[in-house]
């Protein structure tokens, strides 16, 4: 089997496995063929988000992703390359920080009850792999949006029961946030962990209306989509 | 740079002592060779256990007695009922902080029953719990401000001999994207890098990442470590990846089959005895299964989520309808560095927490439950003890000297021819360390592992790596790991030749019994690579 994989140069590798991962084909590579390839990874059961990168364009995770012949392997997307397939994640985890993805401070006397549990259960099992930020085009125009994982953490705290000052939360992803992205949703279609962060983005809309808050481009119009005036 | 504390690896212990530190008003730096929400917590699945009392009726004093027989009698009594006391706050504690926990219909923190427990203790979050857990302290890091460095990897803690104390003073580490050794001063540090179970190369369900570096460095710096040949195979991991199917499985109700589809064990016994039928029947030629397809489609994407999404990408069947070819792998590592009833370390000022630390809770096997429970509850004393110490340690000193050291060090690698492939030795050892220091052990088999680590070890010179570049090296950074995992396999191979008994996850096939007159004890061991033995 062959594939290609953009270094400095794009570089072709051949190797004999079978219905192999991604991962273990790069292991086999690196530990046989050439031990200068640079790529991160560390669980293989697709849960610390170390692996991802792109396939023939698409945001995957290597140790999730069976190999194929002729395929074409790339770091990802609108992150610095440091070497080969790493990446340098500080810019797009300090995303978190800026959007206050947290609760605000611990909560006292708690219940939840399992439907409250489940309103967030898919949104916490995001694995910070930043495949999202990697497939989002907003990027390209605005490089300080608060991005598809950082937004999903934003709802992820904010519908929980135990966070106390929503208000600073949603106050905080009205600039560079919500409003920017285009509800593409191209960060749904390459999550490995199924999660919409654009679903999550519109629930935010809506609870961001709820506070009073509208989209900042409508305003710019002086009016609704058609025209009309807006009172 | 200086700090009051430092902290190695930001995985769950590594976070926890970041938090508590912090809060004791310590100005704190966590280092980690990767990011913080990559490290090996984010694999735990079953459960944090605390005797909550929310699903069956338990209590602290079962927790402790369970801990306590699943340990073989070799665990700390003071430090295991220190545990079990704490978990209660330390769950209510994760659980104020944003954890996700399951619920029960009544809307308290949901529990099962993990093997060698006498209640549903743990607590969990599907089977994400260690990912939920550690991303949630992450979260709770990032608010308050705590300064995580990424990419940088272990190389030594630096200390300093007075007055016949020895004491730690700082840390050098490899800069992994500029290539570039830097030197952090530091008052206390706090070692959270996890444990080793990559010595058995493939046949663990670890990360890559868990090469002990930590407990190595240590080693090297002056600190003793203890039951280091007590090494937990799990019982049920894929067959041909070694990827972990939860305990949680068994747990609920799955069922251990082997060829004939017979039952053979009794599936929510500790580890090491499960984990000893399944070898017994992999001796006699059968093929082992976990048969959850009982348990129904939709509890299985409830409550085992993960289990299936794996089994289904790695063994291309689907636990709903068919059997799941299992065996055990490598897991968990008892031993560790040793440490006292306040998560120091011989060396002064150097702390030590998580799986690369012995707290003495674990003895000779770890209940399922216990590790997520000890991050908790030791990262808080950690973290707390760490930020006094250096309170009352101001000693400033010029450690620059050590960059130019470490840096000809690393560079005499890099310069060196290599001709001998240290990514086969580390297969080869891994292979000799899972068939003869695994699940069933001799003498015989033991001194054999032991020869053949020493004659790699005499290879050293011979490997290097082929990759010059100063700028993202993992190919060094991998040779720097194998020689670490290489001289923590010669501990623990000293440390399984010298206990001639049997006790929980130590079978020796030549001495079946335990002996506790001579070995109702920790082994301790030293760079001196002597073994004695202490209570």
């Amino acid at each position: 089997m062959k594939i290609n994989i953009q270094r400095e140069k794009l570089t072709e590798y051949e190797f004999d496995l079978e219905d192999a991962t991604l991962l273990e084909a790069l292991n086999e590579i690196k530990t046989k063929q050439d031990p200068s390839l640079v790529y991160a990874s560390g669980c293989r059961s697709s849960v610390c988000g170390s692996c991802a990168m792109r396939v023939n364009g698409k945001e995957i995770l290597a140790c999730a992703y069976k190999v194929q012949d002729g395929d074409l392997v790339e770091p990802l997307n609108n992150v610095p390359v440091i070497r080969d397939l790493v990446v340098n994640m500080n810019k797009a985890y300090k995303f978190n920080f800026k959007a206050k993805a947290w609760q605000s401070s611990p909560a006292k006397k708690i219940s939840i009850t399992q439907e409250e549990e489940k309103i967030n259960e898919v949104q916490s099992d995001c694995i910070l792999c930043g495949s999202c930020y990697s497939a989002c085009p907003v990027y390209a125009v605005n490089s300080e949006f608060l991005g598809p994982f950082s937004l999903t953490r934003v709802w992820r705290y904010v519908s929980d029961k135990r966070e106390e000052n929503t208000k600073d939360k949603i106050d905080t992803i009205q600039t560079n946030g919500v409003w920017d992205c285009t509800l593409c949703n191209e960060c749904t279609i390459v999550c490995p962990q199924d999660i919409s962060s654009k679903a999550d983005i519109e629930k935010l809309r809506a609870k961001s209306a709820m506070a009073g808050y509208m989209d900042p481009s409508f305003g710019s119009f002086g009016g609704s989509f058609d025209g009309s005036p807006t009172f | 740079m200086r700090s009051d504390v430092v902290i190695i690896g930001a995985g769950g212990a590594g976070l926890v002592s970041a938090i508590h530190a912090h809060e004791s008003g310590a100005k704190v730096i966590v280092l980690t060779k990767e990011y913080p929400t990559r490290s090996q917590t984010c694999m735990a699945q079953g459960g944090i256990n605390a005797a909550l009392s929310n699903v069956g009726e338990d209590s602290v004093e079962a927790h402790i007695q369970n801990t306590l027989k699943s340990a073989h009698s070799i665990a700390d009594e003071s430090a295991v009922k220190f545990l079990c006391e704490e978990a209660i706050g330390a769950v209510e504690w994760l659980d104020s902080i944003g954890v996700p926990f399951s619920r029960t219909k009544d809307g308290k923190i949901a529990q099962r029953t993990l093997g060698g427990a006498s209640a549903p203790r743990a607590c969990y979050a599907q089977d994400y719990t260690g990912l939920k857990i550690l991303h949630t302290l992450y979260d709770r890091c990032l608010s308050l401000g705590i300064e995580i460095l990424d990419e940088r990897y272990l190389l030594e803690f630096i200390t300093n001999k007075s007055e016949n104390k020895l004491s730690v003073c700082g840390v050098s580490v490899l800069n992994k994207r500029s290539g570039e050794v830097e030197i952090y001063e530091s008052s206390s540090v706090i070692v959270a890098t996890g444990g080793y179970s990559r010595i058995f190369h493939k046949h663990t369900t670890n990360s890559s990442s868990s090469t002990g570096d930590g407990i190595a460095s240590a080693l090297r710096a002056g600190a003793r470590l203890s039951d280091m040949e007590f090494i937990q195979f799990h019982p049920t991991a894929l067959k041909n990846s070694s990827i972990l199917i939860s305990e949680s499985a068994r747990g609920a109700g799955g069922y251990l089959l082997n060829s004939k589809l017979e039952r053979f064990t009794n599936e929510l016994a500790p580890r090491d005895e499960v984990a000893r039928a399944i070898y017994d029947e992999m001796q006699k030629g059968e093929d082992v299964f976990l048969d959850i397809r009982h348990l129904g489609e939709k509890f299985i994407d409830e409550e085992l989520p993960q289990e299936r999404k794996l089994a289904k990408l790695y063994e291309n069947i689907d636990p709903v309808s068919d059997l799941v070819p299992i065996k055990p792998v490598a897991h968990y590592t008892m031993g560790g560095i040793e440490v006292d009833s306040e998560s120091m370390t011989n060396v002064m000022g150097l702390f030590a927490v998580g799986e690369c630390a012995n707290h003495k809770v674990h003895g000779a096997n770890r209940l399922g439950g216990n590790s997520l429970l000890e991050l908790i509850v030791f990262g808080k004393q950690a973290g707390n003890n760490a930020a006094s110490y250096a309170n009352n340690v101001k000693a400033y000193e010029n450690l620059s000297l050590h960059v130019e050291a470490q840096s000809e060090i690393l560079q005499n690698i890099r310069n060196a021819t290599c001709r001998v492939s240290f990514y086969e030795k580390h297969k080869l050892i891994g292979d000799i360390f899972y068939k003869n220091v695994g699940i069933k052990r001799d003498k015989k088999e033991l001194i054999f592992a032991l020869d053949e680590v020493y004659k790699i070890k005499d290879e050293l010179p011979l490997m290097g790596v082929d990759d010059k570049s100063k700028i993202y090296n993992s190919n060094l950074i991998e040779f720097l790991e194998f020689k670490n995992m290489l001289q923590l396999c010669e501990m623990v191979l000293i440390c399984a030749i010298a206990r001639d008994e049997s006790r929980g996850a130590h079978f020796r096939v030549d001495a079946p019994n335990e002996n506790d007159v001579m070995f109702k004890a920790h082994s301790i061991v030293d760079d001196n690579t002597r073994v004695s033995y202490e209570n």
